[in-house]
């Protein structure tokens, strides 16, 4: 494994892109990993698409340049595909996970990528558990899957503190949020 | 305890645990999130701040040097342009001995407008009469914050302590934050030695001040900068007893064995480290040398770490437009002439406007530098690196 994984987020403003990778910054860090979070920052607006990265890694980490060439690829809303690059610089080493209702091969006939391809409808997910289309946290969920680096357990533990303190007044946001985390892990497919 | 914070946060956090009695501020990108959740500190009763939301950053900036003056411990945070309108008060904070902090965040000058991250800000005010230390990351920018405050105060002079804007300022990453109580403790109580509203004993400040006496007071003020190293020394050693963590006028990075190195100010260090790393690997002898404290500059301290290797690169994130190199790069090369260190120097302009550094970029310059020291060809003195042309 490399010393360090870097992770791309795409989404489109507004979808949470930024949020999802603090909050897996967070997440990463409740299990004693050393982790980076930030957004790309440009003239971002409502439903324009926006980037967002991360870096874990077991060792401090002291690269501070931008992330070309991730190893994974999150994009939480599949409309993009159609306008932007999601897999640029991404090896054939790596993996993309796309919100879709659609299977990984109809995906993989969209995306020119030979690496591996999971698909996850975070979407539904999202509207089923918390009533909002928002797919940034099942689509956490599925990450953690993917990325065989990080404790789902510790993950739903930390998320749900954070979450508490944001939402004390609406617990049905919090056990919504986390359920979709959990059903994310579990359905998250590479078919 | 380890948390995850942006470098806004970091700072933000810091501020509250020093507890300043006034914070007077104007928000710009990217330094606003630190005055924004200050504020939210201060609305939350969290600290006894008096906090001032002034109507420009001139107007932030004088009632700080007021503030002070009356015998508050006193802070802003600013950027950009926004310390560029600061530029008048930030000689008269400085002028008037008052150990004001700014948290400042990194980002370019207009024109054309950008917000990202460069150094031209601090670096046009290099020669007001400021401490200034760079940070490398949000943990460094937390420390420095805590230990400006102790050394203006010992020093009787304004601090600025930066982060790079949006590479820092916005990048969440892990620090090791320090409990609110030691904190205080480290920072102790505020005692200015004279104060306006010691209404026992009067005084006038900003008086007019003419041939007779401007000089004397100006070459007290460089004394003061020249007297902040030891103090600054003495600050570091303090934190580094309480809190276990080091710090120096610069550090050095796998120097002391070092063929070439690099010197550069910012986050910029913390890539550079990854790929001196890389290439050590690979048994390329390539070091980093990354000064913190810019104002008062360590001359003869950098003169002499530098002395060993056989070529620099100096990387300069910000540009003099005097036809000829970048502030750190006049400053190293001066440094090294008056100390009699014949070494290679070369600089490189890179980064502006929040221009991405990568891994490549910085291997390229310790490749050519390789070659420099082998002597295969005449480099040229001044470059600009990533740029399109």
């Amino acid at each position: 494994m490399k010393d360090i994984i870097e992770v791309r987020w795409h989404g489109r403003g507004g979808q949470g892109a930024k949020t999802a990778a603090l909050l897996f910054a967070e997440a990463a860090l409740s299990t004693g990993k050393y982790v980076q979070g930030f957004p790309e920052y440009g003239p971002e607006r409502m439903g324009a698409p926006v980037q967002s990265f991360n870096r874990l890694s077991d060792k401090p980490i002291t690269l501070h340049c931008g992330i070309t060439s991730p190893d994974f690829v999150v994009v939480l809303d599949p409309t993009l595909i159609n306008t932007v690059n999601v897999v640029s610089g991404l090896p054939e080493t790596g993996a993309v996970i796309i919100n879709t209702e659609k299977s990984a091969a109809e995906m993989c006939q969209k995306l020119n990528f030979k690496g591996r391809i999971f698909v996850i409808d975070a979407s539904k997910i999202a509207m089923e558990c918390f009533g909002k289309l928002i797919p940034n946290t099942p689509m956490m969920g599925a990450l953690v899957k993917v990325t065989h680096f990080l404790e789902i357990d510790a993950v739903l533990e930390d998320t749900r503190k954070k979450l508490n303190k944001k939402f004390a007044h609406k617990p049905e946001v919090i056990d919504g949020n986390i359920k979709s985390i959990k059903r994310a892990y579990e359905e998250v497919k590479d078919e | 305890m380890k948390v995850a914070k942006t470098g806004n946060e970091a700072m933000a956090e810091a501020m509250r645990q020093i507890n300043p009695d006034v914070v007077a501020a104007y928000p710009i990108t990217p330094a606003t999130e630190i005055v924004m959740i200050f504020s939210q500190f201060v609305a939350d009763g969290l600290v006894d701040t008096e906090y001032l939301a002034a109507e420009s950053e001139h107007s932030a900036m004088s009632a700080c040097i007021g503030s002070s003056e009356a015998g508050a411990r006193v802070m802003t945070s600013t950027s950009s342009q926004g310390l560029a309108l600061m530029y008048e008060m930030l000689y008269v904070a400085s002028g008037l001995r008052l150990p004001i902090i700014v948290a400042e965040v990194n980002r370019a000058l207009s024109s054309p407008i950008n917000i990202h991250g460069d150094h031209s800000d601090t670096m046009g005010a290099r020669d007001s009469g400021w401490i200034q230390i760079f940070s490398e990351n949000s943990q460094e920018a937390y420390d420095n914050l805590i230990q400006a405050v102790c050394i203006a105060e010992k020093a009787r002079l304004p601090v600025m302590v930066s982060t790079d804007g949006f590479i820092i300022s916005h990048c969440m990453e892990v620090i090791d934050m320090i409990s609110d109580g030691e904190v205080k403790k480290f920072v102790g109580e505020y005692k200015p030695e004279r104060y306006l509203l010691d209404i026992k004993r009067p005084y006038s400040c900003g008086a007019l001040d003419l041939q007779d006496y401007y000089f004397e007071h100006k070459r007290q003020e460089a004394e003061a900068m020249i007297n902040s190293k030891n103090i600054i020394l003495g600050v570091a050693a303090e934190f580094e007893k309480s809190f276990g963590r080091k710090y120096g006028f610069f550090e050095e990075y796998r120097l002391s064995d070092a063929d070439v190195a690099i010197v550069c100010l910012g986050s910029t260090a913390g890539t550079t480290k990854f790929v001196v790393d890389k290439m050590r690997q690979h048994g390329i002898k390539v070091g980093l040398l990354k000064p913190r404290i810019y104002r008062p500059f360590p001359y003869a301290e950098i003169a002499k770490v530098l002395s060993k290797v056989k070529s620099i690169a100096v990387l300069d994130r910000s540009d003099t437009f005097s036809s000829y190199a970048g502030p750190l790069f006049t400053e190293i090369t001066s440094c090294l002439y008056t100390a009699g260190v014949n070494v290679k120097a070369v600089n490189y302009i890179y980064g502006l406007g929040g221009r991405d550094i990568g891994i490549e970029n910085i291997e390229y310059v310790f490749k050519e530098l390789l070659k420099i020291s082998e002597g295969k060809y005449a480099a040229n003195i001044v470059n600009y690196l990533g740029v399109r042309e």
